[in-house]
């Protein structure tokens, strides 16, 4: 039994929920290596040598990977699958469009959000946005997964694996990169962070959001997350997003203000260690998964709690 | 240039998600069913193309085929489809759940056929949250992707699409035929108009079975169970921000 893993990296270093994927393949069993794909990414391929429980690396390097297309790693993949048994991916946007490229090209039926593995062909995974959770047994030779990192505790980095330089398809393949608009990150990123403050609907407006949580993001050294709704009322961009159709977050602290808690949005945070709501609505249902619930005018409460969090030493 | 835009027949996105008591499933019987949302936006877009709008030239789409895969009422969604201003629908009748793999080997059947120069589909469907058929139908097409789309721009044999991506947004081209799935900011959808929902009873909708397009339907994954979700024991009120802070330090969190 042999797992691939592909990594999530930015050619400098591999992130996180790399680390967490390489858990998951460990759940499954056998020999797990690791492919990082990228533009100039020693740097990740180095970084992904150092995961605990990796076999090898498996470096790719090519300019068509600076933009992750979906095309050039499906044509990386498909053939490197002939001495895997399965491939994981994370269930990122990379891999989100990548992964059933490759399962579709080898036959194979995809297994999407993994968020728990029973047996090497048993597979936990939340279905209606988290309101059901699915329990299937794949009858495919091979498994294509993605993964849910934040259900899987990341491999530490204490390995020594040897990197392999495989070759990089040379194309040309039907896409090509444009533009992109990459928000400068000022904060810890959404998915990886250890503590992340939310704004809904409540808030009112673009710079009201802004107004309200930055500062106790910036105390907490917190990510800013946002419902649908708030995105939706153009209160924060789409990348901010936290549920179903967004990011799925599981920080040890997420803090959500002038949130009502719709299903979709609780599908993407209900995993957080500790949550605390603020609402001035007290049958929101946010309250009922809430760890501490404050009921009352966020206008108040926040910066009462921004006080509190100073005189605690925060 | 002819779209082929895919709909999917599930769960009203308003109700009250109930798992069954045997663990099968998710209780359907007699449940408002509705278009996949972002499947919505999938026909809007390709109505666009069609009428001029959305930054579209008009006549940018010929004509534009709504396609859907499931039993007999799956018609119900495709009628809204053609109420919405799809020409013409195609049902493959299918009963029970049919995978992502068997609706991309069936959807690229009907692309053999009816050479599309553009399929819009859905980013996921909002009762499995796969995420799966509109890249495995480019993958067996050999077509290109442009998945997750915020922004389509039509421009000649290519299309320039802005997709919405964690971090941001990244735009790429992809030559045409090409594979666009719909994410929430690619349009507003429209309601039918009571006009329009009547003269879409009169549109055609031609009835094939996965037999006709020579596709296995039959599922790779079985089911072992569907069970709730773990509960999360919450529902704790605090006073104040004081009490608030202390039992956050408590909790070991700050």
């Amino acid at each position: 039994m042999a797992v691939l893993v592909v990594a999530e990296h930015d050619n400098a270093s591999v992130k996180d929920a790399t680390n967490k994927v390489v858990a998951a393949a460990a759940a499954i069993g056998g020999d797990v290596d690791v492919l990082v794909a990228g533009s100039n990414a020693g740097g990740a391929a180095a970084a992904a040598a150092k995961i605990a429980g990796v076999r090898k690396v498996l470096h790719a390097d090519g300019a068509p990977f600076a933009a992750q297309l979906a095309e050039a790693l499906e044509a990386l993949i498909v053939p490197l699958m002939a001495n895997y048994d399965a491939v994981l991916f994370p269930a990122s946007t990379t891999g989100k469009n990548a992964a059933p490229r490759v399962a579709a090209k080898l036959d194979v039926m995809q297994i999407s959000g993994v968020s728990a593995i029973e047996a090497p062909d048993t597979f936990v995974r939340p279905i209606y946005a988290g309101n059901a959770m699915l329990t299937v047994k794949s009858k495919d030779a091979k498994k294509v997964l993605t993964v849910l990192p934040t259900a899987f505790k990341a491999a530490a980095d204490t390995g020594s694996a040897q990197v392999e330089a495989v070759a990089a398809p040379a194309g040309p393949f039907k896409s090509a990169f444009v533009s992109d608009e990459i928000a400068a990150l000022e904060r810890p990123e959404l998915t990886a962070a250890k503590r992340v403050v939310s704004g809904g609907r409540a808030l009112g407006s673009s710079e009201e959001f802004h107004r309200v949580l930055e500062p106790l993001a910036d105390k907490l050294g917190a990510a800013i997350g946002a419902s649908r709704a708030a995105v939706d009322a153009g209160y924060a961009p789409n990348d901010f997003q936290v549920g179903q159709t967004g990011k799925m977050v599981a920080p040890e602290l997420y803090v959500a203000i002038g949130i009502s808690g719709a299903i979709q949005h609780l599908a993407g945070m209900k995993d957080s260690k500790v949550i605390v709501a603020i609402n001035k609505d007290e049958e929101a249902p946010i309250f009922q998964i809430a760890d501490f619930g404050l009921v009352g005018d966020y206008r108040v409460l926040v910066p009462q709690l921004l006080e509190e969090l100073g005189k605690a030493g925060v | 240039m002819k779209i082929i835009v895919p709909v999917k027949r599930v769960l009203d996105y308003n109700l009250k998600v109930r798992v069954k008591g045997d663990g099968s499933g998710v209780d359907l019987a007699n449940m408002k069913m509705s278009m996949n949302p972002f499947d919505e936006i999938a026909v809007e877009e390709a109505v666009r193309m069609k009428e001029g709008g959305g930054g579209h030239s008009p006549g940018s789409a010929t004509e534009i085929i709504a396609v859907s895969i499931g039993p007999d009422q799956a018609q119900e969604t495709l009628r809204t489809a053609l109420a919405m201003g799809a020409d013409r629908g195609i049902l493959v009748k299918a009963e029970g759940e049919v995978e992502p793999l068997a609706v991309a080997k069936l959807l690229k059947a009907i692309c053999d056929a009816e050479k599309p120069g553009l399929v819009i589909l859905g980013k996921q469907a909002i009762d499995d949250d796969s995420s799966q058929t509109g890249q495995m139908l480019a993958a067996l097409l050999d077509w290109p992707q442009a998945t997750f789309a915020s922004k389509i721009a039509l421009n000649g044999a290519k299309a320039n699409v802005t997709r919405e991506v964690d971090g941001g947004l990244q735009t790429i081209a992809v030559d045409l035929p090409a594979i666009v799935t719909t994410d929430l900011r690619l349009n507003e959808p429209r309601y039918a108009s009571l006009p329009n929902i009547m003269k879409a009873k009169k549109k055609p909708i031609d009835v094939k079975t996965p037999a006709d397009l020579g596709v296995d339907v039959s599922p790779r994954l079985a089911v072992v169970k569907v069970a709730d979700p773990p509960k999360r024991k919450g529902g704790v009120k605090v006073k104040t921000a004081a009490e608030l802070v202390a039992g956050l330090k408590a909790a070991g969190v700050i």
